[in-house]
């Protein structure tokens, strides 16, 4: 035992409201680690598939036929205006009847989507809802004679949208999607209501272990998520001051 | 002589009758071999009966109807309180914490933008569970003892946020009014006061009101969160009521469904709202 974990033994004793179970006990230890490791997977995750179904979105905003426009239209106001925590509960409960199911061991009946795979699912929806509006105003910053200019040169509606309008897009609408991005990011949390194994719930696991360990457990959280989202708002910040166009906007 | 005293009634079997649980196995030991197989066949019966249970869409609909009102009036209703006692005291907090970022001391402006910046990178769940568990559930004073509702504790928890988000708003306002004129109420005399009050101010109300709006319906979408923590609003009465329709999977559609759908109705005319005044307000360049 070093005498890290010595000092907090010791604190717990001398101090019983402050326990910090996860600094010497190794189950709670590996519970929080557990936890660490899903919000910053499901975060990963949430945040490639939302930002898939924006840029999807996005050009099928702009297509031809009418069906296609009004489908995206729905689905992003579908999706701005409903709560995402009773989202994740209609996905994972309601919806996920009709998956089909796997029996890994001959006798248990799993679904195939997981409830982490409800929340990877669900969460990418509801962001890319709102990434679908951020890009669709990047791609109207797009001047339409580059646009044009695009056509001319024989590019067709896919191979401009990717080549030309997208590059200039992205970079015009960094600011607003990194806001979104870091939204989604706290908004993984509320997977704790379909039971996904992430911080938080790991968390409310410890504390409902050790009921002393109330102020150590609030405490971590506190911290530790200030600091992810922290780290996400720099590095994000830092990305928008690097592939800032010259001379365009503030 | 009569009298009302119950001690002098006569034993009354039906009233006094307890529930003995011994008693059913003794009956049937003591009954006939009969009764032991049609029973059997009953405990044979019954996983069969519950398989093969025509459950239907249309039942868990109607079940679903009856327990409409009940989740509108004591469900959807909280919430809607919840969101609007937040958006009060988050709005009340959050103006002074903004105007404390521009004030014109150094260590003030520290101080709020910390405490903004604090609130708003903190997940909202994480927050709600903190306030939820930390905070007494009652207060003890020398004669009387005073239970808090859970729901307040979520409108201080979720008011939080709210403020560091209004604070971010006035912040912002303030910041787009141009310095020119800062620089020309100063011209013609204005304290620093008055031009902050008389001549700033006045212009932010209207930039600051769509984007209030908008927070105004993050929060309410927010609001189901605190099923989570046990408050009896729409989400948890969702539930008990699917358990007191015995849980079965059809009803989770009809249930769910209803809560998007009537979050939907109430989010969605703020959006368009909002939308509108935003244009109506736009700067025009």
């Amino acid at each position: 035992m070093t005498g890290f974990e010595q000092y907090f033994i010791e604190l717990a004793d001398t101090h019983p409201k402050w326990n910090f179970v996860y600094f010497y006990q190794e189950v709670e230890r590996s519970r929080i680690i557990t936890g660490i490791y899903y919000t910053i997977g499901l975060s990963i995750l949430t945040v490639f598939f939302s930002v898939v179904v924006g840029l999807v979105g996005a050009w099928m905003q702009g297509s031809k036929s009418k069906l296609a426009r009004l489908t995206v239209q729905g689905f992003i106001q579908f999706f701005r205006n409903t709560p995402p925590f009773v989202q994740l509960l209609f996905f994972y409960f309601a919806l996920g009847q009709f998956t089909p199911t796997h029996s890994p061991d001959g006798w248990l009946e799993v679904p195939i989507i997981s409830n982490f795979g409800w929340a990877v699912i669900s969460l990418s929806l509801f962001a890319g809802s709102y990434n679908v509006e951020i890009f669709r105003s990047g791609i109207e910053a797009v001047p339409v004679s580059t646009r044009e200019a695009a056509e001319s040169l024989g590019y067709n509606r896919f191979q401009s949208f990717t080549k030309i309008i997208l590059p200039l897009c992205f970079r015009i609408c960094l600011p607003s999607l990194n806001n979104n991005l870091i939204n989604l990011v706290k908004t993984t949390t509320q997977a704790f209501g379909i039971a996904v194994p992430e911080l938080l719930y790991q968390c409310i696991s410890v504390y409902n272990d050790y009921s002393t360990s109330m102020n150590a457990v609030m405490l971590l959280m506190f911290i530790v998520f200030f600091l992810i989202v922290g780290l996400i708002a720099w590095s994000s910040s830092a990305l928008e001051r690097k592939l800032k166009i010259p001379g365009y906007g503030v | 002589m009569k009298n009302n005293f119950s001690i002098l009634y006569t034993y009354n079997k039906k009233l006094y009758h307890t529930v003995d649980s011994t008693r059913f196995s003794f009956w049937l030991v003591n009954s006939g071999y009969k009764w032991c197989i049609a029973f059997l066949f009953l405990t044979i019966l019954y996983p069969v009966n519950a398989m093969a249970s025509n459950y239907t869409y249309t039942m868990a609909f109607q079940a679903f109807l009856k327990w409409v009102p009940l989740l509108v009036k004591s469900g959807f209703v909280l919430n809607v309180i919840i969101s609007f006692f937040a958006m009060m005291i988050g709005t009340a907090l959050g103006v002074i914490l903004g105007l404390a970022q521009v004030s014109q001391y150094k260590i003030v402006r520290i101080f709020a933008s910390s405490v903004t910046q604090l609130f708003r990178n903190i997940p909202w769940l994480v927050l709600l569970f903190i306030i939820m568990l930390t905070f007494p559930f009652e207060i003890e004073t020398d004669d009387k003892i005073y239970k808090i509702p859970d729901w307040t504790k979520a409108v201080f928890g979720f008011s939080l946020p709210i403020m560091a988000n209004i604070s971010e708003i006035v912040r912002g306002a303030i910041k787009s009014v141009p310095l020119g004129q800062w620089e020309a109420a100063e011209s013609l005399a204005f304290s620093r006061q008055k031009t902050f009050w008389q001549i700033i101010l006045p212009q932010c109300y209207k930039r600051m009101i769509p984007p209030w709006m908008n927070w105004y319906a993050i929060l309410s979408m927010a609001t189901p969160l605190v099923s989570l923590l046990g408050v009896e609003e729409i989400i948890t009465l969702s539930r008990q009521a699917m358990e007191a329709e015995n849980n079965n999977p059809e009803l989770l559609i009809p249930f769910y469904s209803f809560a998007l759908l009537i979050f939907f109705a109430y989010c969605y005319p703020i959006a368009k709202f909002t939308i509108a005044l935003e244009k109506r307000y736009a700067v025009k360049l």
